[in-house]
């Protein structure tokens, strides 16, 4: 299988359409015959990183490659950037605010998710110009 | 138990019937933290929430649960219910609240286990028929 590309926008604060790319990817991957769990943790790993965008930077852009053996997420945005990445990687710990907590959003649980799901991740940031975040979930 | 078998006994209101009310149900999850359920909703699971929105049914979707059950009387908007509908998603009603409702399901899931041979379990699908014996 040769390697796949693909490329998504993600516009700010329109949740109406924030999961497509996850969606997309997550039917992409099934279609393959990827394994049920690794496609979970891809598309867990691309939603939370894809509504983090959304909530806390204004849209990005994700890019995707798909490899015989793993997948590879990057996703960036020009958003605030996130001052204290450590602090940001604790569970629970949320800027979010009001309105996107009362649909449900906020429990400072995405970016451990990420962690969790994905097997790994790097986050670069810097405040004022923007976050990258790569992830790669390999298939087993 | 099969999502059809557990409207029938619930009397849970059909928002959205899905793609496949056949489908098996493998247990209840309650949660209203996206999050939190995009990360613990079982596979197949049934989810109770309050929380009634398009993210809600992102989240089901992407965990693979079968049925996603809104309690005490939280309505979907267009949107949600266009994305419910072009996805296949079962969506249930109650006026119950998440515990009330859940532990309903749950028995309803038990009993369903403990009837055996499984055929027989048939006859008892008619809401009406009483089956206490
Ligand atoms: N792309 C981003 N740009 C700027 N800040 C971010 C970005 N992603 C995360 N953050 C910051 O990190 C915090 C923690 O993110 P995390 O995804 O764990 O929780 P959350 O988005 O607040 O809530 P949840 O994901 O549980 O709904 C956010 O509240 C926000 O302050
Ligand atoms: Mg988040």
């Amino acid at each position: 299988m040769p390697s796949l590309h693909y490329e998504y926008q993600v516009s700010g604060d329109d949740f109406t359409r924030a999961g497509e790319a996850s969606s997309d990817i997550k039917n992409k991957l099934k279609q393959m015959g990827v394994s049920p769990s690794a496609v979970r943790k891809a598309a867990i790993a691309i939603y939370e990183g894809e509504i983090n965008m959304v909530i806390h930077a204004g849209g990005g852009a994700i890019s995707v490659e798909i490899l015989p053996d793993q997948i590879a997420m990057e996703l960036i945005d020009h958003g605030p950037g996130i001052a204290d990445i450590g602090l940001a990687m604790q569970e629970g710990y949320s800027t979010a605010p009001d309105a996107v907590r009362s649909l449900g959003f906020g429990a400072g649980m995405g970016l451990p998710n990420m962690k969790k799901y994905s097997d790994e991740m790097t986050i670069t940031s810097r405040v004022g110009e923007g976050t990258t975040v790569s992830m790669v979930v390999r298939f087993e | 138990m099969k999502i059809q078998e557990l409207i029938d006994k619930t009397r849970f209101t059909v928002i959205n019937a899905g793609s496949d009310t056949g489908r098996n149900i493998s247990k209840p999850y309650c949660c209203d933290l996206l999050s939190i359920a995009m990360s613990s909703a079982p596979a197949d699971g049934i989810w109770f929430t309050v929380m009634a929105n398009l993210n809600t049914l992102a989240v089901a979707a992407l965990t693979d649960t079968a049925c996603v059950v809104l309690c005490q009387n939280t309505a979907l908007d267009e949107n949600a219910l266009k994305k419910a509908r072009t996805e296949g998603i079962t969506v249930l009603a109650t006026e119950l609240p998440v515990f009330d409702a859940a532990l309903l399901a749950y028995e309803q899931l038990n009993a369903a286990d403990a009837s055996i041979p499984a055929d027989e379990s048939q006859t008892c699908r008619n809401p009406e028929t009483t089956c206490d014996a």
